[in-house]
């Protein structure tokens, strides 16, 4: 039933901008798609369950399905039979460069939405919008981010999460000891070695930590939202063909209720490759984005 | 490409300029928020603080350790304290650095509980300062070796112990000598500090990943961190070929002044 409903959406979708190829033939990346009969994914290696490698070169989670199914209807758009799909891993250092240069046509990782970035590429509309928590042992007795006062935080060299508790620590005065890991593992170990009460990060980030460590019983997130953020993906700046095209397929898996599925695909049930559940609830937050799909940069997301 | 330098006098809050680049360090304006400029300072301070106390460690240590190396192996004393400082070398020369560090950091602590509330910087001083006193120590053995035999041999006919011998005859000469490769591990101690940021100590490293995250001007802020680096390490450079010049002994060390040759 509903192989038969989808392909005749893309049926719909085929003859409609069969007539409009020409109005493509503008843009830079479809033409490439066109010539070369491939396209190059921007992923990430072990951003759980967001983009993450399952082994053997292979690349799955939430947004790289979600891209995998944009693809999949440009290709109808541009009325092609098959499309090849190389996957190129990113990291935080070189994703943007990547997508500006034309390396990478469609990055699929988790890359905040913010008017700095959109200076050097495009973003997508939002599916997905992170809010960053504080998680804490179980047993700390830590409710709130007020109970942190001179406790100590972990958090990652790197993120953003770094200048929201600065933010935080002035706005409240509330005085932190901060104490930085080099990567998500590692600030999971200072949390869990004891050298830190609390780790402040994005809640899915959180939530596969907790998942993956030896106890996900022993830890839970806690408190207020600190932030939230939409993590879209990110598109080359100057075709605003391809955003457009990536932007209707966007719209036609939320109105064929796709969304919620996916949600709870990635998020509530166990994952590939350790089968483990991430177990991070759909907020309001993203549920809004859905509803109102937007390509409005962090700043608007955080302004009070 | 053009640069753009004001982002070191943008605050570390929201990404104002501030009215005065160096607000917070130089007290310029009290109440306004650290520019990335103080901030840039601050990290350059961690660095530097590191390094020297990683140098103070790896000094005392190489020079022991190297000196063990060389005794003469005539009691069983002296064969057991050349089996420890050889262990010492191989042990801590063997192992990566930023392996060390996580030991010292992570590992070591779980076991030996008192370590737990010593700060990081401290714990990263220790594993910096262990792993260069190992490549320090063969330097010192290096040099020592590198005498004539005879500066012992006339150092025990004069009647000197062995202790006196190495205090007043060896070491002064053997310093001397491994001068030039004790200089270039002063200045590899000031670059290998950057592993400091793993631990959480908020060094250049982890300002130029932090700071360039947040205001996407990276290439700027690794310019400013990689020219800082270099500053200090040649500062180090200067600083003992000075030490050096002034220890010359006209005469022993061949040196490229002729006028100080044989």
């Amino acid at each position: 039933m509903k192989y038969k409903k989808l392909s005749l959406n893309y049926l719909i979708a085929t003859t409609l901008f069969l007539g409009a190829t020409s109005v493509f033939a503008v843009s830079a990346t479809m033409d490439k798609m066109k010539s070369t009969g491939a396209i190059t994914m921007g992923v990430r290696e072990s951003s759980i369950p967001m983009s993450y490698t399952i082994g053997d070169s292979r690349f799955d989670g939430y947004h790289v399905e979600v891209c995998r199914m944009i693809l999949a209807d440009v290709k109808d758009k541009l009325s092609m039979s098959t499309l090849r799909i190389n996957y190129q891993p990113v990291t935080s250092q070189n994703r943007v460069p990547l997508v500006q240069n034309g390396t990478v046509d469609i990055e699929c990782g988790t890359t905040t939405n913010n008017t700095a970035r959109a200076k050097d590429v495009g973003f997508a509309n939002t599916l997905y919008v992170e809010e960053v928590r504080i998680a804490v042992k179980a047993n700390s007795g830590i409710t709130s981010i007020a109970q942190l006062a001179g406790k100590k935080v972990a958090t990652t060299t790197g993120t953003t999460s770094v200048q929201l508790l600065r933010k935080h620590e002035k706005a409240n005065g509330v005085n932190f000891d901060e104490v930085f890991g080099k990567d998500h593992a590692d600030s999971f170990l200072l949390l869990e070695s004891g050298r830190a009460d609390a780790f402040v990060m994005d809640g899915s980030i959180l939530a596969g930590n907790i998942a993956n460590s030896k106890n996900p019983k022993d830890y839970k997130i806690v408190g207020e939202v600190l932030a939230t953020e939409p993590i879209a993906i990110m598109v080359p700046k100057n075709d605003p063909e391809f955003k457009a095209a990536v932007n209707a397929a966007i719209a036609k898996i939320v109105a064929n209720g796709n969304m919620p599925k996916l949600w709870n695909k990635w998020f509530l049930a166990p994952i590939p490759p350790k089968n483990i559940v991430v177990g991070l609830e759909l907020s309001p937050a993203t549920k809004n984005a859905w509803a109102n799909l937007n390509d409005k940069p962090a700043e608007d997301y955080n302004k009070k | 490409m053009s640069l753009d330098l004001g982002v070191f006098c943008k605050n570390t809050l929201d990404g104002e300029v501030v009215d005065h680049c160096f607000s917070a360090l130089f007290g310029l304006a009290q109440n306004s928020d650290p520019s990335y400029l103080d901030w840039l300072m601050k990290a350059w301070g961690w660095t530097l603080a590191v390094a020297a106390l990683s140098l103070m460690i790896a000094f005392i240590l190489g020079a022991v350790m190297g000196t063990l190396r060389t005794l003469p192996a005539t009691s069983f004393l002296n064969r057991w304290l050349i089996r420890i400082s050889t262990a010492w070398v191989e042990l801590f020369r063997n192992i990566p650095i930023l392996v060390q560090v996580f030991l010292w950091y992570h590992v070591i602590p779980s076991f030996v509980l008192p370590l737990k509330s010593l700060p990081s910087y401290w714990l990263v001083s220790i594993a910096l300062g262990f792993f260069t006193s190992a490549r320090i120590a063969e330097q010192v053995r290096a040099g020592i070796q590198s005498l004539p035999s005879g500066q012992t041999a006339a150092a025990t006919a004069l009647g000197l112990t062995t202790l006196q011998s190495y205090r007043y005859v060896i070491l002064p000469m053997a310093l001397r000598i491994v001068m030039p490769p004790l200089t270039s591990e002063c200045m590899n101690l000031i670059k290998n500090s950057s592993v400091a940021f793993a631990v959480s100590v908020p060094e250049l490293t982890l300002f130029a990943m932090q700071a360039q995250e947040e205001t996407s001007k990276g290439v700027e802020i690794y310019l400013a961190v990689t020219l800082l680096y270099a500053l200090s390490a040649f500062a180090v450079n200067r600083v003992m070929t000075l030490i050096e010049k002034r220890n010359r002994i006209p005469g022993f060390i061949v040196s490229n002044d002729a006028s100080l040759a044989h």
